[in-house]
Protein backbone atom coordinates (compact mmCIF):
# COMPACT_ATOMS: atom_id res chain seq x y z
CA UNK A 1 0.00 0.00 0.00
CA UNK A 2 2.67 2.00 0.90
CA UNK A 3 4.33 1.67 -2.26
CA UNK A 4 0.97 3.23 -4.01
CA UNK A 5 0.89 6.12 -2.46
CA UNK A 6 4.56 6.51 -2.94
CA UNK A 7 3.74 6.03 -6.24
CA UNK A 8 1.15 8.34 -6.63
CA UNK A 9 3.05 11.25 -5.23
CA UNK A 10 5.34 11.33 -8.28
CA UNK A 11 3.69 12.64 -11.69
CA UNK A 12 5.84 10.89 -14.00
CA UNK A 13 4.76 7.50 -12.26
CA UNK A 14 1.01 8.50 -12.16
CA UNK A 15 0.53 9.39 -15.49
CA UNK A 16 2.06 6.27 -15.91
CA UNK A 17 -0.57 4.30 -13.81
CA UNK A 18 -3.25 5.75 -15.80
CA UNK A 19 -2.26 5.23 -19.55
CA UNK A 20 -1.77 1.73 -18.11
CA UNK A 21 -5.04 1.41 -16.42
CA UNK A 22 -6.70 3.19 -19.46
CA UNK A 23 -5.31 0.82 -21.34
CA UNK A 24 -6.13 -2.52 -19.38
CA UNK A 25 -9.69 -1.08 -19.42
CA UNK A 26 -9.86 -0.23 -23.14
CA UNK A 27 -8.48 -4.27 -23.04
CA UNK A 28 -11.04 -5.76 -21.20
CA UNK A 29 -13.96 -3.88 -21.99
CA UNK A 30 -13.57 -3.55 -25.58
CA UNK A 31 -16.66 -5.49 -26.59
CA UNK A 32 -18.65 -2.62 -25.11
CA UNK A 33 -16.55 0.23 -26.05
CA UNK A 34 -15.97 -0.07 -29.54
CA UNK A 35 -18.75 0.59 -31.91
CA UNK A 36 -17.71 -2.47 -34.19
CA UNK A 37 -16.42 -5.76 -34.25
CA UNK A 38 -12.28 -5.53 -34.93
CA UNK A 39 -13.02 -7.74 -37.77
CA UNK A 40 -15.41 -6.43 -39.61
CA UNK A 41 -14.84 -4.91 -43.26
CA UNK A 42 -17.42 -1.96 -43.09
CA UNK A 43 -18.98 -0.96 -46.28
CA UNK A 44 -18.92 2.38 -45.10
CA UNK A 45 -15.11 1.92 -44.08
CA UNK A 46 -13.58 2.60 -47.27
CA UNK A 47 -14.12 5.64 -49.70
CA UNK A 48 -15.70 5.68 -52.83
CA UNK A 49 -12.15 4.50 -54.69
CA UNK A 50 -11.41 1.88 -51.91
CA UNK A 51 -9.51 3.96 -49.55
CA UNK A 52 -8.95 3.78 -46.11
CA UNK A 53 -11.13 6.77 -44.39
CA UNK A 54 -9.09 9.23 -41.75
CA UNK A 55 -10.30 9.67 -38.61
CA UNK A 56 -13.68 11.42 -38.23
CA UNK A 57 -16.78 11.08 -36.10
CA UNK A 58 -17.94 7.72 -37.26
CA UNK A 59 -14.76 5.91 -37.11
CA UNK A 60 -12.63 7.88 -34.33
CA UNK A 61 -9.50 7.02 -35.61
CA UNK A 62 -10.22 6.28 -39.11
CA UNK A 63 -10.40 2.69 -40.71
CA UNK A 64 -7.92 -0.03 -42.38
CA UNK A 65 -7.01 -0.70 -45.81
CA UNK A 66 -9.96 -3.64 -45.49
CA UNK A 67 -12.39 -1.13 -44.39
CA UNK A 68 -12.58 -2.48 -40.82
CA UNK A 69 -13.04 -0.05 -37.55
CA UNK A 70 -8.93 0.78 -36.16
CA UNK A 71 -10.10 1.88 -33.07
CA UNK A 72 -11.70 -1.48 -32.46
CA UNK A 73 -8.71 -3.40 -33.67
CA UNK A 74 -6.63 -1.34 -31.44
CA UNK A 75 -8.76 -1.97 -28.45
CA UNK A 76 -8.56 -5.78 -29.12
CA UNK A 77 -4.95 -5.66 -29.92
CA UNK A 78 -4.89 -4.30 -26.72
CA UNK A 79 -5.47 -7.73 -25.35
CA UNK A 80 -3.21 -9.61 -27.45
CA UNK A 81 -0.83 -6.94 -26.88
CA UNK A 82 -0.61 -7.08 -22.75
CA UNK A 83 -1.65 -11.19 -22.90
CA UNK A 84 2.10 -11.32 -24.84
CA UNK A 85 3.35 -8.59 -22.35
CA UNK A 86 2.14 -10.20 -19.23
CA UNK A 87 2.55 -14.31 -20.00
CA UNK A 88 6.19 -13.39 -21.67
CA UNK A 89 7.50 -11.22 -18.91
CA UNK A 90 6.30 -13.37 -16.44
CA UNK A 91 7.81 -16.68 -17.56
CA UNK A 92 11.04 -14.90 -17.78
CA UNK A 93 11.13 -13.04 -14.51
CA UNK A 94 10.29 -16.90 -12.90
CA UNK A 95 13.03 -18.35 -15.29
CA UNK A 96 15.87 -15.53 -14.08
CA UNK A 97 14.52 -15.82 -10.58
CA UNK A 98 15.14 -19.73 -10.76
CA UNK A 99 18.64 -19.08 -12.23
CA UNK A 100 19.80 -16.18 -10.47
CA UNK A 101 18.45 -17.83 -7.33
CA UNK A 102 20.21 -21.36 -7.84
CA UNK A 103 23.24 -19.97 -9.19
CA UNK A 104 23.70 -17.87 -6.46
CA UNK A 105 22.56 -19.99 -3.75
CA UNK A 106 24.56 -22.93 -4.82
CA UNK A 107 27.51 -21.80 -6.29
CA UNK A 108 29.90 -24.77 -6.52
CA UNK A 109 30.03 -26.23 -10.77
CA UNK A 110 26.06 -25.91 -10.66
CA UNK A 111 26.22 -22.23 -9.95
CA UNK A 112 29.21 -21.04 -12.10
CA UNK A 113 27.16 -24.10 -14.61
CA UNK A 114 24.08 -21.83 -14.89
CA UNK A 115 25.79 -18.34 -15.03
CA UNK A 116 28.48 -19.04 -17.91
CA UNK A 117 25.34 -20.50 -19.58
CA UNK A 118 23.67 -16.98 -18.76
CA UNK A 119 27.29 -15.46 -19.69
CA UNK A 120 26.42 -17.25 -22.89
CA UNK A 121 22.91 -16.29 -23.45
CA UNK A 122 24.11 -12.31 -23.39
CA UNK A 123 26.62 -12.87 -26.62
CA UNK A 124 23.42 -14.22 -28.34
CA UNK A 125 22.13 -11.71 -30.71
CA UNK A 126 18.46 -12.12 -28.88
CA UNK A 127 16.03 -10.01 -31.22
CA UNK A 128 17.86 -12.38 -34.35
CA UNK A 129 17.41 -15.39 -32.28
CA UNK A 130 13.72 -14.39 -31.51
CA UNK A 131 12.86 -13.75 -35.25
CA UNK A 132 14.70 -16.51 -36.36
CA UNK A 133 12.13 -19.05 -34.14
CA UNK A 134 9.27 -16.89 -34.73
CA UNK A 135 9.57 -17.12 -38.36
CA UNK A 136 10.01 -21.20 -38.57
CA UNK A 137 7.80 -22.22 -35.98
CA UNK A 138 4.59 -21.07 -37.22
CA UNK A 139 3.71 -18.30 -34.96
CA UNK A 140 1.03 -18.07 -32.85
CA UNK A 141 -0.03 -16.13 -29.49
CA UNK A 142 1.63 -18.27 -27.36
CA UNK A 143 4.50 -18.80 -29.58
CA UNK A 144 5.17 -15.87 -29.83
CA UNK A 145 5.34 -15.04 -25.75
CA UNK A 146 7.49 -18.25 -25.66
CA UNK A 147 10.18 -17.01 -27.72
CA UNK A 148 10.14 -13.67 -25.44
CA UNK A 149 10.88 -15.15 -22.49
CA UNK A 150 13.33 -17.59 -23.54
CA UNK A 151 15.32 -14.10 -24.67
CA UNK A 152 14.58 -12.11 -22.05
CA UNK A 153 14.99 -13.94 -18.64
CA UNK A 154 18.73 -13.22 -19.08
CA UNK A 155 18.94 -9.97 -17.09
CA UNK A 156 16.64 -10.93 -14.64
CA UNK A 157 19.43 -13.86 -13.86
CA UNK A 158 22.42 -11.84 -13.69
CA UNK A 159 20.60 -9.44 -11.11
CA UNK A 160 19.11 -12.16 -9.15
CA UNK A 161 22.42 -13.76 -9.12
CA UNK A 162 24.19 -10.64 -7.88
CA UNK A 163 21.79 -10.40 -5.04
CA UNK A 164 21.43 -13.54 -4.10
CA UNK A 165 25.12 -13.44 -3.64
CA UNK A 166 24.84 -10.88 -1.43
CA UNK A 167 22.32 -12.12 0.59
CA UNK A 168 24.24 -15.43 1.35
CA UNK A 169 27.00 -13.46 3.04
CA UNK A 170 24.37 -12.05 5.58
CA UNK A 171 24.28 -12.57 9.25
CA UNK A 172 20.89 -13.73 9.49
CA UNK A 173 21.22 -16.46 6.95
CA UNK A 174 23.88 -17.85 8.93
CA UNK A 175 22.05 -17.66 11.85
CA UNK A 176 19.00 -19.44 10.44
CA UNK A 177 21.26 -22.22 9.05
CA UNK A 178 22.63 -22.87 13.00
CA UNK A 179 19.31 -22.80 13.83
CA UNK A 180 19.27 -26.17 12.00
CA UNK A 181 16.86 -24.59 8.53
CA UNK A 182 17.17 -26.07 5.79
CA UNK A 183 18.26 -25.32 2.30
CA UNK A 184 14.47 -25.36 1.20
CA UNK A 185 13.65 -23.02 3.94
CA UNK A 186 16.11 -20.76 3.60
CA UNK A 187 15.45 -20.28 -0.23
CA UNK A 188 11.72 -19.96 0.42
CA UNK A 189 11.24 -18.10 3.44
CA UNK A 190 14.27 -15.92 3.60
CA UNK A 191 16.06 -15.39 0.33
CA UNK A 192 12.81 -15.25 -1.62
CA UNK A 193 11.35 -12.30 0.08
CA UNK A 194 13.95 -10.00 -0.45
CA UNK A 195 14.65 -10.61 -3.88
CA UNK A 196 10.87 -9.56 -4.35
CA UNK A 197 11.56 -5.80 -5.27
CA UNK A 198 13.68 -6.54 -7.92
CA UNK A 199 10.89 -9.05 -9.26
CA UNK A 200 8.56 -6.29 -9.13
CA UNK A 201 10.59 -3.80 -10.51
CA UNK A 202 11.89 -6.44 -13.37
CA UNK A 203 8.64 -7.08 -13.93
CA UNK A 204 7.32 -3.83 -14.41
CA UNK A 205 10.33 -2.58 -16.44
CA UNK A 206 10.18 -6.07 -18.65
CA UNK A 207 6.73 -5.88 -20.05
CA UNK A 208 7.84 -2.64 -22.23
CA UNK A 209 10.49 -4.71 -23.64
CA UNK A 210 8.26 -7.29 -24.11
CA UNK A 211 5.34 -5.27 -25.75
CA UNK A 212 7.86 -3.64 -27.60
CA UNK A 213 9.52 -6.84 -29.02
CA UNK A 214 6.10 -8.79 -29.16
CA UNK A 215 4.86 -5.42 -31.50
CA UNK A 216 8.29 -5.77 -33.73
CA UNK A 217 7.99 -9.71 -34.57
CA UNK A 218 4.21 -8.71 -35.50
CA UNK A 219 5.89 -5.86 -37.66
CA UNK A 220 7.85 -7.99 -39.49
CA UNK A 221 4.67 -10.66 -40.06
CA UNK A 222 6.13 -13.02 -37.62
CA UNK A 223 4.18 -12.30 -34.47
CA UNK A 224 0.96 -12.55 -33.76
CA UNK A 225 -1.13 -14.14 -37.30
CA UNK A 226 -3.66 -11.28 -39.03
CA UNK A 227 -6.74 -11.78 -38.46
CA UNK A 228 -6.41 -11.31 -34.85
CA UNK A 229 -5.61 -8.09 -34.41
CA UNK A 230 -1.93 -7.14 -32.53
CA UNK A 231 -0.81 -3.93 -31.72
CA UNK A 232 2.50 -4.79 -34.31
CA UNK A 233 0.39 -6.35 -36.65
CA UNK A 234 -1.92 -3.33 -37.46
CA UNK A 235 1.49 -1.53 -38.61
CA UNK A 236 2.69 -4.68 -40.70
CA UNK A 237 -0.94 -4.63 -42.73
CA UNK A 238 -0.91 -1.40 -43.71
CA UNK A 239 2.77 -0.28 -43.46
CA UNK A 240 3.26 0.33 -47.97
CA UNK A 241 0.05 2.84 -47.01
CA UNK A 242 1.96 4.86 -44.91
CA UNK A 243 2.44 8.06 -46.81
CA UNK A 244 -1.23 7.92 -48.02
CA UNK A 245 -2.37 7.07 -44.81
CA UNK A 246 -0.23 7.64 -41.82
CA UNK A 247 -2.88 7.19 -39.26
CA UNK A 248 -2.50 3.61 -39.59
CA UNK A 249 0.75 3.53 -38.98
CA UNK A 250 1.56 6.23 -36.20
CA UNK A 251 -1.55 6.16 -33.93
CA UNK A 252 -0.92 2.38 -33.08
CA UNK A 253 2.76 3.24 -32.95
CA UNK A 254 2.04 5.94 -29.99
CA UNK A 255 -0.30 3.63 -28.72
CA UNK A 256 3.38 1.04 -28.48
CA UNK A 257 5.45 4.07 -27.14
CA UNK A 258 2.54 5.43 -24.59
CA UNK A 259 2.01 1.72 -23.34
CA UNK A 260 6.36 1.08 -23.41
CA UNK A 261 6.93 4.63 -22.20
CA UNK A 262 4.22 3.71 -18.93
CA UNK A 263 5.43 0.69 -17.61
CA UNK A 264 9.29 2.38 -18.08
CA UNK A 265 8.47 4.91 -15.75
CA UNK A 266 6.10 3.12 -13.73
CA UNK A 267 9.51 0.22 -13.04
CA UNK A 268 11.71 3.20 -12.54
CA UNK A 269 9.36 5.18 -9.94
CA UNK A 270 9.38 1.28 -8.61
CA UNK A 271 13.09 1.08 -8.40
CA UNK A 272 13.37 4.39 -6.36
CA UNK A 273 10.84 3.21 -4.40
CA UNK A 274 11.67 -0.26 -3.69
CA UNK A 275 15.61 0.07 -3.40
CA UNK A 276 17.13 3.46 -1.88
CA UNK A 277 20.49 2.68 -2.41
CA UNK A 278 19.94 3.10 -6.28
CA UNK A 279 18.13 6.50 -5.41
CA UNK A 280 19.08 9.43 -8.06
CA UNK A 281 21.12 6.45 -10.31
CA UNK A 282 20.33 5.87 -13.93
CA UNK B 1 46.49 -8.28 -17.00
CA UNK B 2 47.77 -9.88 -19.42
CA UNK B 3 46.70 -13.22 -17.99
CA UNK B 4 43.58 -11.73 -17.26
CA UNK B 5 43.21 -10.75 -21.11
CA UNK B 6 44.38 -14.10 -22.55
CA UNK B 7 41.85 -15.76 -20.14
CA UNK B 8 39.07 -12.99 -21.42
CA UNK B 9 39.85 -14.56 -25.07
CA UNK B 10 39.88 -17.94 -24.34
CA UNK B 11 35.84 -17.18 -22.93
CA UNK B 12 35.16 -15.81 -25.68
CA UNK B 13 36.31 -18.51 -28.06
CA UNK B 14 34.29 -21.43 -25.24
CA UNK B 15 31.28 -18.81 -25.76
CA UNK B 16 30.98 -18.46 -30.06
CA UNK B 17 31.05 -22.23 -29.51
CA UNK B 18 28.20 -22.46 -27.34
CA UNK B 19 26.63 -19.74 -29.14
CA UNK B 20 27.12 -22.51 -32.65
CA UNK B 21 25.31 -25.36 -30.63
CA UNK B 22 22.59 -24.06 -29.23
CA UNK B 23 21.59 -22.11 -32.56
CA UNK B 24 22.77 -25.58 -34.39
CA UNK B 25 20.35 -27.35 -32.24
CA UNK B 26 17.69 -24.72 -32.11
CA UNK B 27 17.37 -24.62 -36.18
CA UNK B 28 17.35 -28.25 -36.14
CA UNK B 29 14.75 -29.40 -34.10
CA UNK B 30 12.54 -26.59 -35.60
CA UNK B 31 9.47 -28.37 -37.87
CA UNK B 32 10.55 -26.13 -40.99
CA UNK B 33 12.50 -29.21 -43.08
CA UNK B 34 14.55 -27.58 -45.65
CA UNK B 35 14.81 -30.73 -47.88
CA UNK B 36 10.64 -30.18 -48.41
CA UNK B 37 11.04 -26.17 -49.05
CA UNK B 38 13.73 -26.99 -51.37
CA UNK B 39 11.69 -29.94 -53.35
CA UNK B 40 8.61 -27.55 -52.98
CA UNK B 41 5.58 -29.07 -50.87
CA UNK B 42 4.16 -31.57 -54.33
CA UNK B 43 7.58 -32.99 -54.45
CA UNK B 44 7.76 -36.98 -53.98
CA UNK B 45 9.10 -38.55 -50.60
CA UNK B 46 12.13 -40.23 -52.89
CA UNK B 47 13.25 -36.49 -53.82
CA UNK B 48 12.73 -34.91 -50.85
CA UNK B 49 14.93 -38.00 -49.41
CA UNK B 50 17.71 -37.70 -52.02
CA UNK B 51 18.06 -33.88 -51.17
CA UNK B 52 17.73 -34.62 -47.23
CA UNK B 53 21.00 -36.88 -47.97
CA UNK B 54 22.38 -34.57 -50.34
CA UNK B 55 22.15 -31.65 -47.40
CA UNK B 56 23.87 -34.36 -45.13
CA UNK B 57 20.38 -33.97 -43.31
CA UNK B 58 19.90 -37.57 -42.65
CA UNK B 59 22.91 -37.92 -40.30
CA UNK B 60 22.64 -37.92 -36.33
CA UNK B 61 22.59 -34.23 -34.82
CA UNK B 62 25.79 -34.67 -33.18
CA UNK B 63 27.79 -35.47 -36.61
CA UNK B 64 25.84 -33.20 -38.44
CA UNK B 65 27.28 -30.80 -35.73
CA UNK B 66 30.77 -31.92 -35.89
CA UNK B 67 30.81 -31.41 -39.47
CA UNK B 68 29.92 -28.16 -39.42
CA UNK B 69 32.56 -27.59 -36.35
CA UNK B 70 34.95 -29.05 -38.70
CA UNK B 71 34.26 -26.90 -41.61
CA UNK B 72 34.12 -23.84 -39.62
CA UNK B 73 37.29 -24.00 -38.13
CA UNK B 74 38.88 -23.93 -41.99
CA UNK B 75 36.30 -20.77 -42.58
CA UNK B 76 33.76 -23.10 -44.30
CA UNK B 77 30.77 -22.28 -42.92
CA UNK B 78 28.64 -24.35 -45.28
CA UNK B 79 26.75 -24.10 -48.47
CA UNK B 80 23.43 -21.98 -48.28
CA UNK B 81 20.17 -24.20 -49.49
CA UNK B 82 18.39 -22.12 -51.77
CA UNK B 83 21.32 -19.54 -52.97
CA UNK B 84 23.75 -22.75 -53.75
CA UNK B 85 26.97 -20.86 -53.17
CA UNK B 86 28.78 -20.55 -50.31
CA UNK B 87 27.88 -18.78 -46.89
CA UNK B 88 30.94 -16.76 -46.27
CA UNK B 89 31.22 -14.90 -49.29
CA UNK B 90 27.25 -14.03 -49.29
CA UNK B 91 27.88 -12.55 -45.83
CA UNK B 92 30.81 -10.51 -46.28
CA UNK B 93 29.38 -9.33 -49.14
CA UNK B 94 26.94 -7.73 -46.78
CA UNK B 95 29.57 -7.06 -44.28
CA UNK B 96 30.31 -3.95 -45.12
CA UNK B 97 27.51 -1.98 -45.40
CA UNK B 98 26.21 -3.66 -41.81
CA UNK B 99 29.51 -1.94 -40.63
CA UNK B 100 29.03 1.45 -42.14
CA UNK B 101 24.93 1.57 -40.80
CA UNK B 102 26.75 0.54 -37.17
CA UNK B 103 29.31 2.95 -37.10
CA UNK B 104 27.02 5.91 -37.78
CA UNK B 105 24.13 4.26 -35.48
CA UNK B 106 26.76 3.94 -32.71
CA UNK B 107 28.07 7.59 -33.39
CA UNK B 108 24.78 9.15 -33.21
CA UNK B 109 23.47 6.94 -30.03
CA UNK B 110 27.21 8.24 -28.22
CA UNK B 111 27.67 11.77 -29.77
CA UNK B 112 23.11 12.39 -28.26
CA UNK B 113 23.95 10.37 -25.35
CA UNK B 114 26.98 11.55 -24.12
CA UNK B 115 25.72 15.48 -24.70
CA UNK B 116 22.01 14.69 -23.57
CA UNK B 117 23.83 12.86 -20.30
CA UNK B 118 26.77 15.44 -19.32
CA UNK B 119 24.18 18.60 -20.01
CA UNK B 120 21.52 16.61 -17.19
CA UNK B 121 24.64 15.43 -14.98
CA UNK B 122 25.52 19.40 -15.00
CA UNK B 123 22.00 20.99 -14.09
CA UNK B 124 20.85 18.07 -12.57
CA UNK B 125 17.16 18.02 -10.91
CA UNK B 126 16.35 21.32 -12.53
CA UNK B 127 13.73 21.65 -15.64
CA UNK B 128 16.52 20.89 -18.46
CA UNK B 129 17.69 17.86 -16.61
CA UNK B 130 13.70 16.63 -16.39
CA UNK B 131 13.25 17.01 -19.83
CA UNK B 132 16.20 15.09 -21.12
CA UNK B 133 15.24 12.28 -18.57
CA UNK B 134 11.79 12.10 -19.87
CA UNK B 135 13.15 12.17 -23.56
CA UNK B 136 15.58 9.28 -22.51
CA UNK B 137 12.30 7.25 -21.29
CA UNK B 138 10.59 7.85 -24.41
CA UNK B 139 13.87 7.31 -26.86
CA UNK B 140 14.22 3.71 -24.93
CA UNK B 141 10.44 2.97 -25.22
CA UNK B 142 9.88 4.03 -28.74
CA UNK B 143 9.44 0.82 -31.33
CA UNK B 144 12.34 1.22 -33.81
CA UNK B 145 10.10 0.47 -36.92
CA UNK B 146 7.39 2.94 -35.84
CA UNK B 147 10.46 5.54 -35.48
CA UNK B 148 11.86 4.07 -38.75
CA UNK B 149 8.39 5.05 -40.24
CA UNK B 150 8.05 8.61 -39.12
CA UNK B 151 11.38 9.74 -39.87
CA UNK B 152 10.80 8.17 -43.67
CA UNK B 153 7.01 10.01 -43.77
CA UNK B 154 8.27 13.14 -42.23
CA UNK B 155 12.29 13.48 -43.72
CA UNK B 156 12.14 11.76 -46.78
CA UNK B 157 8.17 11.90 -47.89
CA UNK B 158 6.84 14.81 -46.76
CA UNK B 159 9.73 17.21 -46.38
CA UNK B 160 11.91 15.37 -48.89
CA UNK B 161 15.47 16.26 -47.43
CA UNK B 162 16.54 12.45 -47.79
CA UNK B 163 16.05 9.44 -50.05
CA UNK B 164 13.06 7.04 -49.02
CA UNK B 165 15.69 4.40 -48.97
CA UNK B 166 18.69 3.11 -51.39
CA UNK B 167 22.36 2.71 -50.22
CA UNK B 168 25.56 4.81 -51.65
CA UNK B 169 25.30 7.83 -51.10
CA UNK B 170 25.81 9.71 -47.08
CA UNK B 171 22.26 11.02 -47.64
CA UNK B 172 21.05 7.10 -47.78
CA UNK B 173 23.05 6.53 -44.03
CA UNK B 174 21.37 9.14 -42.58
CA UNK B 175 17.95 8.17 -41.00
CA UNK B 176 18.92 4.42 -40.78
CA UNK B 177 21.67 5.43 -38.58
CA UNK B 178 19.18 7.87 -36.50
CA UNK B 179 16.90 4.93 -36.03
CA UNK B 180 19.11 2.74 -34.81
CA UNK B 181 21.20 5.37 -32.53
CA UNK B 182 18.02 7.02 -30.54
CA UNK B 183 16.97 3.90 -28.66
CA UNK B 184 20.41 3.62 -27.37
CA UNK B 185 21.00 7.68 -27.03
CA UNK B 186 18.37 6.97 -24.13
CA UNK B 187 20.20 4.22 -22.41
CA UNK B 188 23.13 6.11 -22.97
CA UNK B 189 22.00 9.22 -21.65
CA UNK B 190 20.77 7.83 -18.26
CA UNK B 191 24.10 6.02 -18.34
CA UNK B 192 26.21 9.24 -19.05
CA UNK B 193 24.06 11.06 -16.47
CA UNK B 194 24.65 8.94 -13.25
CA UNK B 195 27.93 8.10 -13.83
CA UNK B 196 28.92 11.81 -13.84
CA UNK B 197 26.69 13.00 -10.98
CA UNK B 198 28.74 9.72 -9.06
CA UNK B 199 31.83 11.69 -10.46
CA UNK B 200 31.02 15.66 -9.81
CA UNK B 201 30.52 14.57 -6.04
CA UNK B 202 33.94 13.70 -5.42
CA UNK B 203 36.34 16.10 -3.75
CA UNK B 204 38.93 16.54 -6.58
CA UNK B 205 36.13 17.97 -9.00
CA UNK B 206 35.55 20.05 -5.83
CA UNK B 207 39.25 21.46 -5.58
CA UNK B 208 39.27 21.55 -9.22
CA UNK B 209 36.12 24.52 -9.17
CA UNK B 210 37.96 25.92 -6.18
CA UNK B 211 41.04 26.38 -8.43
CA UNK B 212 38.51 28.87 -9.93
CA UNK B 213 38.52 26.71 -12.98
CA UNK B 214 35.87 27.07 -15.48
CA UNK B 215 33.00 24.68 -15.29
CA UNK B 216 33.45 23.58 -18.65
CA UNK B 217 36.87 22.70 -18.38
CA UNK B 218 35.59 21.16 -14.79
CA UNK B 219 33.04 18.93 -16.71
CA UNK B 220 34.89 18.40 -19.74
CA UNK B 221 38.76 17.59 -18.73
CA UNK B 222 38.46 16.31 -15.06
CA UNK B 223 35.24 14.57 -14.65
CA UNK B 224 33.96 13.05 -17.93
CA UNK B 225 37.17 11.36 -18.77
CA UNK B 226 36.47 9.29 -15.23
CA UNK B 227 32.83 8.50 -16.13
CA UNK B 228 33.81 7.77 -19.73
CA UNK B 229 34.53 3.69 -18.43
CA UNK B 230 31.31 2.34 -18.30
CA UNK B 231 30.16 3.96 -21.50
CA UNK B 232 32.68 2.05 -23.25
CA UNK B 233 31.84 -1.22 -21.35
CA UNK B 234 28.39 -0.55 -22.74
CA UNK B 235 29.23 -0.09 -26.66
CA UNK B 236 30.65 -3.37 -26.22
CA UNK B 237 27.30 -4.93 -25.20
CA UNK B 238 25.17 -2.48 -27.29
CA UNK B 239 26.56 -3.96 -30.47
CA UNK B 240 24.45 -7.53 -29.33
CA UNK B 241 21.28 -5.01 -29.22
CA UNK B 242 22.39 -3.28 -32.51
CA UNK B 243 22.89 -6.56 -34.29
CA UNK B 244 19.02 -7.73 -34.25
CA UNK B 245 18.05 -3.97 -34.89
CA UNK B 246 19.78 -3.82 -38.14
CA UNK B 247 17.30 -6.72 -39.48
CA UNK B 248 14.33 -4.42 -38.68
CA UNK B 249 16.27 -1.05 -39.79
CA UNK B 250 17.17 -2.78 -42.88
CA UNK B 251 14.50 -4.34 -43.67
CA UNK B 252 12.11 -0.73 -43.31
CA UNK B 253 14.86 1.19 -45.33
CA UNK B 254 15.88 -1.67 -48.18
CA UNK B 255 19.81 -1.59 -46.83
CA UNK B 256 21.50 -4.37 -48.22
CA UNK B 257 23.15 -5.30 -45.40
CA UNK B 258 23.12 -9.03 -43.06
CA UNK B 259 20.39 -7.99 -41.31
CA UNK B 260 18.46 -8.20 -44.93
CA UNK B 261 20.10 -11.44 -45.60
CA UNK B 262 19.19 -12.64 -42.69
CA UNK B 263 15.52 -11.69 -43.28
CA UNK B 264 15.44 -13.75 -46.57
CA UNK B 265 17.46 -16.78 -45.26
CA UNK B 266 14.53 -16.69 -42.37
CA UNK B 267 11.38 -16.88 -44.45
CA UNK B 268 13.32 -18.88 -46.83
CA UNK B 269 14.79 -21.44 -44.35
CA UNK B 270 17.65 -21.50 -45.53
CA UNK B 271 19.80 -22.60 -42.29
CA UNK B 272 23.18 -22.54 -43.01
CA UNK B 273 22.77 -18.62 -43.81
CA UNK B 274 20.61 -18.13 -40.37
CA UNK B 275 23.61 -20.21 -38.90
CA UNK B 276 26.14 -17.78 -40.26
CA UNK B 277 24.98 -14.36 -39.61
CA UNK B 278 24.15 -15.67 -36.18
CA UNK B 279 27.49 -16.78 -35.43
CA UNK B 280 28.53 -13.70 -37.21
CA UNK B 281 26.79 -11.65 -34.95
CA UNK B 282 27.72 -13.38 -31.66
CA UNK B 283 31.52 -12.73 -33.19
CA UNK B 284 30.68 -9.09 -33.50
CA UNK B 285 29.00 -9.25 -29.76
CA UNK B 286 32.55 -11.00 -28.17
CA UNK B 287 34.79 -8.80 -30.17
CA UNK B 288 33.14 -5.86 -28.95
CA UNK B 289 33.34 -6.88 -25.02
CA UNK B 290 36.37 -8.12 -25.90
CA UNK B 291 37.26 -4.78 -27.16
CA UNK B 292 36.10 -3.09 -24.19
CA UNK B 293 38.17 -5.04 -21.87
CA UNK B 294 41.25 -4.19 -24.10
CA UNK B 295 40.51 -0.51 -23.96
CA UNK B 296 39.46 0.03 -20.38
CA UNK B 297 43.31 -0.24 -18.90
CA UNK B 298 44.15 2.20 -22.03
CA UNK B 299 41.65 4.95 -20.83
CA UNK B 300 41.81 4.14 -16.86
CA UNK B 301 45.02 3.73 -15.41
CA UNK B 302 43.45 2.58 -12.39
CA UNK B 303 43.12 -0.81 -13.87
CA UNK B 304 46.20 -1.10 -15.17
CA UNK B 305 48.25 -0.93 -11.65
CA UNK B 306 45.75 -3.98 -10.67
Amino acid sequence: MRVFTELARRPLALIGLLTVGLVVFGALFAPWIAHYSPDDQLTNGLSLDGAPLPPSRAFLLGTDTLGRDLFARLLFGARTSLTIGLVANGTSVVIGLVVGLLAGYLRGWIGSLLMRFTDLMMAFPALLLAIALAALLKPSLWIVALVIALVNWVQVARIVYTETRGLVERDFILAERSLGAGNFRIIVFHILPHLLPTAIVWGTLGIATTVLLEATLSFLGIGVQPPQPSWGNIIFESQSYFQDAPWLVFIPGAVILATALSFNLIGDALRDILDPTQRGRG
Amino acid sequence: MVLFLARRVGQAALILLGVAAITFVLLYCLPADPAVLIAGRSANPQIVAAIRHELGLDQPLILQFLHYLYGLLHGDFGRSYTEKTEVLPLILARLPATLILMAAGIFVEVVLGLTFGVVAAVLRDGPIDRVIMMLSFVGVSSPQFVVALLLLYVFAATLGWFPMSGFGTPANVVLPAVTLGVLGAGWYARMVRSAMIEVLRQDYVRTAHAKGLRVSRVVMRHALPNAILPIIAMIGIDIGQFMGGVVVVEAVYGWPGIGQLAWQAIQQVDVPIIMGVTLVSALAIVIGNLAADFIAPFVDPRIRAQ
